[in-house]
């Protein structure tokens, strides 16, 4: 088991996303929030979660060509 | 083209072995070519063949950033097989494995196809379950697919712990006999061979920088070595799709991660399958020169570094001495890691991108390999006719609005998952 485990990128969720109501579908925003992403050579700001230690979800800034933590946040 | 064969190497040999011609030409770039292909990959060679061989285009150049063959074509496990679940997935990568039966002779360059066969082990009769249906479901879209119980098992693997104390139960399996492995660089080789002699220009340390636009459709590629124009453009960048996306504006849904490779000391001829376990999350397979090969599942972060933590190669080797004992002594010669294409669904995507002239084969995901030569076809027909190849028909971006997803592992839009 791994100390930590990943997130995925670290997004603003719109407004509009579930519980859904089929009178006003969510649209494009929620399509490109669930789905698409800029995936970044360099910078990239994502979720971790501290799985076998404080369990507590929190925000790193890293490059993904180096590894190099650019700087961390609570989520 | 020279043409390889026991006569060639009879002469070659008698002559001093000093007229051998290069496999391909080294050319520089002209300023204009009907169609640009973005990536010398196995992918992208397989286009320009399939272009030219299918559809009688010609006027075309692969562009590789490095050196052909260098990317993800040069790192994998040279797995061969179509033993997937659903139909859009086992269908395309049957018309491939179709291919590869007659691609040494194609392409007149021995690419080293070994139909070995393709084992998956089962640990837990839920395992026995889901095997019986991904059997099922091969043997409905006409693949081979044959169950195995221990016996079996233990006859095509001598080395296997099917003891009382093996650290994982071993229930059975499934093999598809018509599966097993290639040589990853000689696929390369081959196919720029076999494009270059129909006239193909493969233009090797030439890294394309931006795509040039003009009233919403492609005109061209800049590169280091000049600029080129083009009426259409074909991307084929494993790992690195996005980036070449976002040269055109477009986002998409891809997430690059590293994905690790490791190969032993070479020893005597041992395993003569390719030996997967589901639950163990990895494979292994002997190479004809005795190494054995493994790898396991994506690290699991975003990355381009193609390199990868230490732990998830120690659970490639763990899970391997467990199922073979014997390789506890065994030492580990090389380790890599290549960046690949998560999806959202873990399925590919070949397309047109919302610009004329614009097409992508990317989010490949860990399974690119296999799919090199119908990758290629299906490519070649999108990008000569406009319209997609019916086995790719259902490989669209579009399904991510509309929710015809691909996805066979059910793991949702979490790619690190996939």
């Amino acid at each position: 088991m791994a100390e930590f485990s990943y997130g995925g990128a670290d997004l603003i969720r719109p407004v509009g996303g579930p519980p859904l109501d089929p009178a006003s579908p969510p649209g494009e925003a929620w399509d490109d929030f669930v789905y698409r992403r800029d995936n970044a050579a360099g910078a990239h700001t994502e979720l971790w979660f501290h799985a076998a230690g404080c369990r507590r979800w929190f925000a790193v800034r890293r490059d993904t060509r180096t590894n190099v933590i650019l700087a961390e946040t609570e989520a | 083209m020279t043409h390889y064969s026991a006569l060639t190497v009879a002469r070659q040999a008698l002559s001093g072995h000093r007229l051998w011609q290069p496999a391909w030409r080294d050319p520089a770039p002209r300023p204009r070519y009907k169609v640009v292909i973005i990536g010398g990959g196995g992918h992208g060679l397989a286009t320009a063949y399939y272009l030219a061989k299918n559809h009688g285009i010609t006027d075309v150049a692969v562009l590789e950033k490095a050196w052909l063959g260098g990317g993800n074509t040069g790192r994998n496990t040279a797995i061969v097989r179509s033993s997937y679940l659903l139909d859009a997935n086992a269908q395309f990568y049957e018309h491939s494995l179709k291919l590869w039966e007659g691609l040494s002779a194609d392409l007149n360059f021995n690419v080293m196809f070994s139909q070995r066969g393709m084992v998956n082990i089962a640990h837990s009769n839920a395992e026995m379950s889901g095997l019986h249906r991904r059997g099922n479901a091969m043997r409905l879209n006409g693949i081979d697919a044959e169950l195995l119980d221990r016996n079996d098992l233990g006859r095509l693997m001598p080395d296997l712990d099917l003891s009382a104390e093996a650290r994982f139960p071993i229930m059975g399996g499934l093999i598809q006999r018509r599966g097993g492995t290639a040589r990853h660089d000689a696929v390369a080789w081959g196919y720029a061979r076999a494009a270059d002699a129909r006239g193909i220009d493969i233009i090797q340390n030439c890294e394309v920088t931006a795509l040039r636009r003009a009233a919403g459709r492609i005109t061209g590629v800049e590169t280091t070595r000049g600029t080129i124009e083009a009426d259409k453009v074909a991307i084929c960048v494993a790992g690195d799709s996005s980036r070449l996306a976002a040269m055109a504006g477009l986002r998409l849904p891809i997430e690059s991660h590293v994905l690790q490779a490791l190969v032993s000391e070479p020893i005597k001829p041992m395993l003569n399958v390719v030996a997967v376990s589901g639950a163990l999350h990895i494979y292994i397979n002997q190479s004809d020169k005795g190494e054995l090969v493994m790898g396991g599942d994506i690290d699991g972060c975003n990355s381009y570094a193609q390199r990868g933590d230490p732990h998830v190669l120690d659970h490639v080797v763990e899970s391997a001495v467990a199922l073979f004992p014997c390789l506890s002594r065994l030492r580990m010669m090389r380790s890599w890691g290549g960046t690949v294409d998560m999806t959202m669904d873990g399925s590919p995507i070949i397309t047109k991108l919302p610009i004329d002239g614009l097409y992508l084969n990317g989010g490949w995901c860990y399974g690119g390999f296999k799919g090199t030569p119908a990758a290629g076809w299906t490519l070649a027909h999108l990008v000569a006719t406009d319209q997609p190849h019916p086995l790719t028909a259902r490989h669209t971006l579009e399904r991510f609005s509309t929710g015809a997803l691909l996805d066979e592992r059910g793991s949702g839009s979490s790619p690190w998952l996939h």
